[in-house]
């Protein structure tokens, strides 16, 4: 069972949620995919860390043989190539790897080479198998991580996936959410908050993937947020109060369940609801 | 000598574009002949890269010089390798800016940003 945590933007709650869910399952795998700033690793403080360097394929320009025909500059949605004097100039941080121009370059002056972009660590956290994707600064996609990522933990039926999404509904969360099995979509009580969680709600539903909402930073009085479920009857999971000892735990980067019983209780029964949720979605699919 | 210009309007009578990448127009103006020519800049629409492909036409239309408020990398790396002097402009109108150069009177453009990359979303 494999489920995405996501949000419209950043700081709602997605790490909170997916580190508590993925703590409070005991035997369970976190794959932090938030690949330009993973910070789940900071809540686990995993051991045993094994990492692997994750390479890209961009092009490498033979001048010799390069005849300035332009079809790869023509060719290249990124404008990652330019001729200037009789040289062809790749730009390796625009280039998105498509391997567009190697395969159009009529005088074969274009091959592939390998460029390491970041890597994916594995740890263990008590139970919790804790996976890292890490970008380097300046590349232009992170989806070959998250690519890794994902296909290195095949979904199995009977093992806990929590996937932390990178913020935002662009290609790279499109990506972390391809093969989840329930979506949970985190959201603040504000009406910047609203518009975020519309935009990843717009996503779940092009996807057509089940989904609920966490109602998190709760506080007294109306929640725009709230009004926008009802409205649009979508299942509230749960609420996480926007409360002090929470914050406190949070930013010592302590697990909240693992030192506090109330939370301990309250992240119990928002696993034990999304439980519930994905198997209904799966028996009402068969 | 070709000046290139980042122009709002094709008009010598314009203003010079806050944006060199996505600038809607280049003005191409010969300082010898004192002929003026309009591009459009097809750069403008782009994903990403603009500055690179907005460069490419600047050095294509064989300009000697750049005349602009900014400038990103990437940009001033296609412009360096085709040996075309960046310089700055100090005023909105740009009339006053071919003035100015003529003039030896505006500065080369020092501060290379280092773009607006990623911030239309990909």
């Amino acid at each position: 069972m494999r489920i995405a945590v996501l949000s419209g933007k950043g700081g709602t709650g997605k790490t909170l949620v997916s580190v508590n869910l993925a703590a409070v399952a005991k035997i369970s795998t976190y794959i932090d995919c938030d690949v330009e700033e993973p910070n789940g690793h900071l809540f686990f403080k995993p051991e045993d860390v094994q990492e692997e360097e994750i390479s890209v394929k961009i092009p490498k320009v033979n001048n010799e043989l390069c005849n300035g025909c332009r079809k790869c500059i023509d060719f290249c949605k990124f404008n990652a190539l330019a001729y200037i004097k009789d040289k062809l100039i790749v730009f390796e941080e625009v280039c998105h790897s498509c391997g567009g121009c190697i395969m159009l370059c009529p005088e074969k002056a274009l091959t592939e080479r390998e460029k390491v972009i970041g890597k994916v660590q594995k740890g263990t956290s008590d139970q919790v198998t804790v996976y890292t994707g890490i970008l380097n600064t300046g590349e232009a996609s992170g989806i070959p991580i998250i690519k890794k990522l994902l296909a290195e933990n095949k979904p199995e039926a009977d093992k806990l996936t929590f996937i932390d999404c990178p913020p935002g509904s662009a290609c790279i969360v499109m990506e972390s959410i391809k093969d989840a099995d329930y979506c949970i979509l985190v959201a603040e009580p504000t009406l910047f908050g609203v518009h975020n969680l519309n935009m990843v709600y717009e996503l779940v539903k092009l996807f057509n993937k089940p989904f609920g909402v966490v109602l998190n930073k709760c506080i007294e009085g109306e929640n725009p947020a709230e009004n926008f479920c009802i409205e649009k009857n979508i299942k509230i999971l749960d609420q996480i109060p926007f409360d002090n000892e929470l914050g406190i735990l949070n930013s010592n980067a302590e697990i909240a369940v693992r030192e506090n019983e109330k939370y301990q209780a309250l992240f119990s029964s928002l696993l034990e609801t999304v439980k519930k949720e994905v198997q209904h979605e799966t028996t009402s699919y068969s | 000598m070709k000046i290139a210009i980042p122009v709002d309007e094709k008009s010598l009578d314009s203003n010079v574009c806050v944006s060199f990448g996505r600038t809607p127009y280049f003005l191409i103006y010969d300082v010898d002949t004192k002929e003026s020519v309009f591009l459009d800049n097809s750069a403008a629409a782009s994903t990403g890269g603009a500055g690179i492909k907005a460069a490419q036409t600047i050095v294509d239309n064989k300009a000697n010089v750049l005349l602009t408020p900014r400038c990103g990398e990437n940009a001033a790396e296609v412009l360096k390798s085709a040996d075309i002097e960046i310089f700055k402009t100090t005023s909105a109108s740009v009339k006053d800016n071919i003035d100015a150069f003529i003039d030896g009177k505006l500065p080369l453009l020092d501060e290379i940003h280092a773009g607006f990359h990623g911030h239309g979303g990909n």
